[in-house]
């Protein structure tokens, strides 16, 4: 009997999407989020399969080989797809090595901040007043000259990649925990949380388990765009000889090395250049997606 | 109007302070003490060293010394540069010109460019026009200004040779400086050609500047656009039998442009970043190229002092802003 009644409904109405396949479709029907999303998960697979997928060793040099250009001009060679640096290195492995230094840039600043701006969002939300007010002044602060700020920590705390990830974390804090803090001061008034305190759940359980999932929406899409400019920002560090340290193959830092040679080695400092964009274009795709898809109230 | 503008100036002052105190601690994680850093690598002796200490009032608490340093701020002295010697606040007001030069070009080439932009974007909606701004705005907007200086000096100045490398006027022409605005200058002095040299100087890095503001700009003109389009009173104005073009540009860009004022003083602070990135690829004498300076010569007061300058006039502007916005839209006035 309960065969039969499961396979005719089965026939006639189909089945009620789920949450996860209805956001499918939703993101799916935005061209630009599935193009961020192709692009996004081909940086993945590039970053993770960097030393079988690239010709060379990042670091390799090959002293025949100074400042060659790509293959496709004269004088390039096939060996070195995209031409080679000034002390002879191929620069397509070198792109290939630097999407994994980009991407873990990325993932790990927006993760530092995530944690730290949403345990700070949350304190702010639930322990209103003198707290609240503290918090969001120094989130005040920092908004007022971001990567300025960005620039002074890693140069009191020393050139670096840590250091700049750590710095660029502290800069783009304050959106998380404005985020947070907004989400949980509209819904500590609702009913349900009213509710769970009565029945006797402490502070912490309110926050984590009440709070924050009713926060999540905004704060997934403030992340995908979050790496967009973590990347960006760190990349201008590394520009700035404040990032990643040469002779590591971190974009900015390249395209620091190549600024000596605007006037005669073009894909020194296009290719670079071009990664960044690619990588920081599609994250931004990929986040305007995510944000049309989870939540049609934030769409501007 | 004035409780408006007393509540906005009463929340900068808290800001203002705990400003003071990162610029005034973050010096402090500096690992060595103020002196051994000024000293450098040639190192000092003992003797020295402590008289030192209690010359510069290093010898105090911490809280004392900080109490100091407020004083000394709020009576405009940032220090001096541990370099030159020249007091910060000269160096920063000798610069800062150059600097503002730039920027008003910038945001100027990003709002002519970005608002006629975004408000046909938002008129012919979903046109090949809109698409066509709309990527080159996301596109603008993801792009790494550093890169994109060295990609228009590799075009315009090394490829077509018609806009100089870097600097802000070619070293044949002198003008004495005025107002520090060298535009304003040049056309004020009888130099011949100094006009055009110092414009041509400005072209790159004002376009390099303007691209991130310009992106930002075309997409919230068209967005605002696109809202304002959809109101009630825009169709009570298209049915009285208004021109098309009378019903956008005079009934919708008013109040279209609210939003838009307000994101283009929230640039600003980002305006002053990209100004650091622009002129250390123009080798743009302003304060960003300035500040890079003092860190790569590890000149802390400079830094310090400077940091503390921007972030005032980062304020400032934001506070005008606020006002300009209280004056083109009085429901704000009100509900504060």
């Amino acid at each position: 009997m309960a065969s039969t009644v499961s396979t005719s409904s089965n026939d006639t109405v189909p089945a009620m999407p789920g949450p996860l396949l209805q956001f499918w479709h939703a993101f799916a029907a935005n061209k630009g989020a599935v193009f961020g999303l192709v692009i996004v998960c081909t940086l993945l697979l590039l970053a993770l399969l960097a030393p079988w997928v690239a010709p060379h060793a990042p670091d390799e040099t090959n002293s025949a080989a100074f400042l060659l250009p790509p293959a496709w001009q004269e004088g390039g060679s096939a060996t070195y797809l995209l031409g080679t640096d000034a002390i002879g290195r191929d620069i397509l492995s070198r792109l290939i090595h630097g999407s994994r230094l980009s991407l873990s840039i990325g993932v790990v600043v927006v993760l530092l901040a995530l944690v730290v701006g949403v345990t700070l969002g949350l304190i702010a939300g639930f322990y209103r007043g003198v707290v609240e007010i503290a918090i969001m002044r120094v989130m005040d602060i920092v908004l007022t000259l971001p990567s300025l700020l960005a620039i002074v920590i890693v140069a009191i705390l020393g050139p670096g990649l840590v250091n700049a990830m750590l710095a660029v974390a502290v800069v783009v804090l304050p959106h998380y925990v404005r985020i947070t803090r907004a989400a949980v001061i509209s819904e500590v008034s609702k009913d349900y949380v009213t509710a769970a305190r009565v029945s006797g759940a402490g502070t912490l359980r309110l926050m984590f388990s009440e709070g924050l999932p009713n926060c999540a929406a905004p704060l997934i899409v403030q992340a995908s765009l979050g790496v967009s400019s973590a990347i960006l920002d760190a990349a201008a560090l590394g520009f700035l000889g404040l990032g990643a340290q040469p002779p590591s193959p971190e974009w900015g830092t390249m395209l620091a090395d190549a600024r000596e040679f605007v006037m005669r080695a073009w894909w020194v400092v296009t290719f670079p250049g071009l990664m960044i964009v690619v990588a920081v274009l599609a994250f931004n795709l990929l986040g305007d997606g995510l944000r049309d898809a989870l939540d049609p109230k934030l769409k501007r | 109007m004035l409780r408006f503008l007393l509540t906005r100036v009463s929340l900068l002052i808290p800001t203002f302070f705990g400003m003071t105190l990162l610029a005034f601690f973050l010096i402090r994680l500096v690992p060595g003490d103020p002196i051994e850093t000024m000293a450098g690598e040639r190192g000092i002796d003992a003797a020295r060293h402590a008289a030192l200490l209690v010359e510069y009032g290093l010898d105090k608490p911490v809280l004392t010394q900080y109490g100091i340093y407020i004083g000394r701020v709020l009576q405009g002295d940032l220090g001096k540069s541990i370099i030159t010697q020249v007091p910060v606040l000269d160096e920063f007001l000798a610069l800062f010109p150059a600097t503002v030069e730039l920027a008003v070009c910038a945001i100027l080439f990003a709002l002519l460019l970005g608002i006629p932009a975004g408000i046909v974007a938002a008129v012919k909606r979903n046109s090949w026009f809109d698409h066509g701004v709309m990527t080159v705005s996301l596109t603008g907007y993801s792009m790494p200004i550093f890169w994109w200086g060295l990609l228009l000096i590799m075009l315009f100045s090394v490829y077509l040779g018609i806009t100089p490398v870097s600097g802000r006027m070619d070293v044949m022409h002198y003008v004495e400086p005025v107002t520090g605005f060298l535009l304003i200058d040049a056309l004020r002095s009888e130099e011949q050609g100094a006009f055009r040299s110092a414009l041509h100087h400005l072209v790159l890095p004002a376009i390099v500047l303007g691209t991130n503001p310009l992106a930002v700009v075309a997409r919230m003109t068209r967005s605002a656009m696109l809202e304002v389009l959809g109101e009630d009173y825009i169709r009570t104005a298209r049915a009285k039998g208004l021109a098309p073009f009378r019903v956008v540009a005079v009934h919708a860009l008013r109040n279209a442009l609210i939003p838009v004022v307000t994101v283009i003083g929230l640039q600003v602070g980002v305006l002053f970043t990209g100004a650091i990135l622009t002129e250390t690829i123009f080798s743009w004498p302003g304060v960003g190229k300035w500040l890079i300076e003092a860190i790569n010569r590890r000149d802390y007061p400079v830094l310090q002092g400077g940091m503390l300058l921007l972030g005032g006039v980062v304020m400032l502007v934001n506070l005008l802003v606020d006002l300009t916005y209280g004056i083109i839209n009085p429901r704000i006035r009100a509900s504060r």
